[in-house]
């Protein structure tokens, strides 16, 4: 890259179910000028914009124009991303290329999304191709389910192994993170207790549809300096796109996107035994279901040994790697700002500035995006510009 | 939104019209529901580098990125790799009405693709059902040049 680039501000709303006394704007301008106050910067400090959420949630077009008030782009360069449920991690990205480009000194990413305002699996459905996908891809929550009976199949997982993912994410979100939307500890008997919504999903293995936003300023190494004294450093990012029709990847237990992106961000960073290395994880793990199963990807254990890690407790908080410490997407899901969220978190972590998430001594961190057709976005990131 | 705004309640606008769409199948999914509707036949498209058949035809292939031109058929059996029992409500978007539940959503890899397709098992206990079953298509008596319609469902092979 051109240059070295560090995130120096994280914000976010406070993310709930149905957010009835703000208009989509205000969220975004809440989670500016908490990332703002953050830095100690102001709008006026800001080159750039980039901002990004899924348009048919909301059926708002322009949203880089319709959202100035709170985005703050009077007379800036603003650009829009959208790449469904990664709409997030490919803001961040893009933020980030923005600034390692040379272009632009500081730039701001945005992700927002006001779920509530529509029927989020009828607008995810209208992702599926019309004439010979949309009719049984039942949002985001079918293929899922799909995906999970075809892992079941072949690497003898269960339901109660997506059930330990549940509460591990359920209970970090009511233990560490304020700004989760769903705050509540649940019990792995709870969660097989809970209805079929999908078989094998069950209700509680699904992550919820939030109202949020969420915002992340990345900065040139010099100006990233002389903001703050520990910038997180982006490390390496790889994106992945796959196919080109949903049933492509329905059948396939495992996500070649992500194992693509993954080596991608992992050469760029240095990354060569990414269990050791890194410190926390936060992925973007929108079904109980897929934090069993993609973690082979990521090169976090053997191909078929999603379970055997997830029943030995080492990725809770106590554990030799931490996942989720936010309570990730099973507690918090304001789709467009979902992957950003992940990177937030993941920078918060390595800044030492996590408070009741922090894991202690973080340096080195890993962020996943996952969207629509089974493709994937990672960004490594590390309290050091490079790794020792 | 944490400061104590003004004593008004919040209102909001609904937005009801419809905004339908009529989506253009083009040459090579015409081609396909053609074969549907006529011949109860289930058509895929050869890639003339890899030679991987893709079902339903689509323009490229993925890998190569080359024009396919070459249609063939497949079989009308397959193999289930992943299914779901869809139970939850939401709206249908075709139609604009709640959806018809519960279904069982098929991913399936038929007999001849290398590619897979998603269409439904009429059989919707999960008890019943697992991956690497053997399915049939079951064809409409009426077809009218509808995927979804055409073949009606896919059954098991006991």
């Amino acid at each position: 890259m051109k240059n070295r680039v560090g995130i120096v501000g994280v914000g976010q709303t406070h993310h709930k179910s149905r957010n009835t006394d703000c208009k989509g704007q205000e969220l975004i301008g809440i989670a500016v000028k908490r990332a703002l106050e953050s830095a100690e910067l102001t709008m006026a400090d800001i080159d750039s914009i980039v901002i990004g959420n899924m348009d048919h949630f909301e059926s708002i077009n322009y949203v880089d124009m319709w959202s100035v008030d709170g985005s703050g782009g009077y007379m800036k360069p603003i650009m829009k991303v959208t790449t469904g449920g990664t709409t997030g991690s490919a803001v961040g990205h893009a933020g980030f290329y923005h600034a390692a480009s040379g272009l632009f000194d500081t730039v701001l990413a945005i992700g927002w999304e006001q779920n509530s305002e529509s029927d989020t699996t009828a607008a995810i459905s209208t992702c599926f191709d019309p004439i010979v996908e949309r009719e049984f891809c039942g949002g985001a929550i079918g293929p899922l389910a799909a995906q999970y009976t075809a892992y079941m199949s072949k690497y003898g997982a269960t339901e109660e192994d997506a059930a330990l993912v549940s509460v591990r994410d359920h209970n970090n979100a009511a233990q560490c993170n304020p700004y989760a939307h769903l705050r509540q500890a649940i019990t792995v008997e709870e969660v097989m207790k809970s209805p079929y919504i999908s078989y094998p999903m069950k209700l509680l293995d699904m992550c919820p549809r939030s109202d949020g936003a969420c915002a992340v300023i990345f900065a040139v190494e010099d100006k990233a300096r002389r903001i703050t004294e520990r910038p997180a450093w982006i490390l390496g990012v790889g994106d992945c796109h796959i196919l080109v029709q949903v049933a492509d990847g329905i059948g396939l237990a495992n996500l070649p996107s992500l194992e693509r992106a993954a080596g991608e961000a992992y050469k760029m960073a240095g990354i060569t035994d990414p269990y050791r290395q890194f410190d926390v994880a936060e992925l973007y793990v929108p079904a109980s279901t897929a934090g069993v199963t993609w973690m082979e990807a990521l090169g976090l254990c053997e191909e078929g040994g999603g379970p055997r890690l997830i029943r030995s407790g080492m990725t809770n908080m106590d554990g030799e790697l931490p996942i989720n410490p936010s309570g990730g997407v099973l507690a918090t899901n304001p789709i467009g700002a979902t992957g950003l969220i992940r990177i937030g978190e993941a920078a918060l972590q390595v800044m030492g500035k996590a408070e009741k998430k922090q894991v202690e001594g973080a340096k080195v961190v890993v962020a996943t995006g996952f969207g629509g057709c089974f493709w994937s976005d990672v960004t490594v990131i590390s309290a050091s510009p490079q790794l020792d | 939104m944490e400061e104590q705004r003004s004593d008004s309640v919040p209102l909001s606008v609904a937005y009801m019209a419809d905004m339908p769409y009529d989506y253009h199948a083009g040459f090579y999914y015409s081609r396909f529901l053609m074969e549907l509707r006529d011949n109860k036949r289930i058509y895929g498209v050869k890639c003339p580098r890899c030679g991987k058949i893709y079902v339903p035809p689509r323009v490229v292939c993925r890998d190569c990125f080359v024009t396919m031109v070459e249609f063939v058929p497949v079989g009308n059996e397959g193999t289930l790799l992943a299914f779901t029992v869809t139970n939850f409500p939401y709206t249908d978007t075709t139609r604009g009405e709640p959806k018809n539940i519960p279904y069982t959503a098929a991913y399936i890899k038929l007999d001849g693709s290398d590619s897979n397709i998603v269409h439904c098992l009429e059989e919707t206990d999960e008890k019943k059902i697992k991956a690497g079953l053997r399915v049939r298509a079951v064809f409409s008596e009426t077809r009218t040049g509808d995927y979804f319609h055409d073949i009606d469902h896919f059954e098991i092979i006991h």
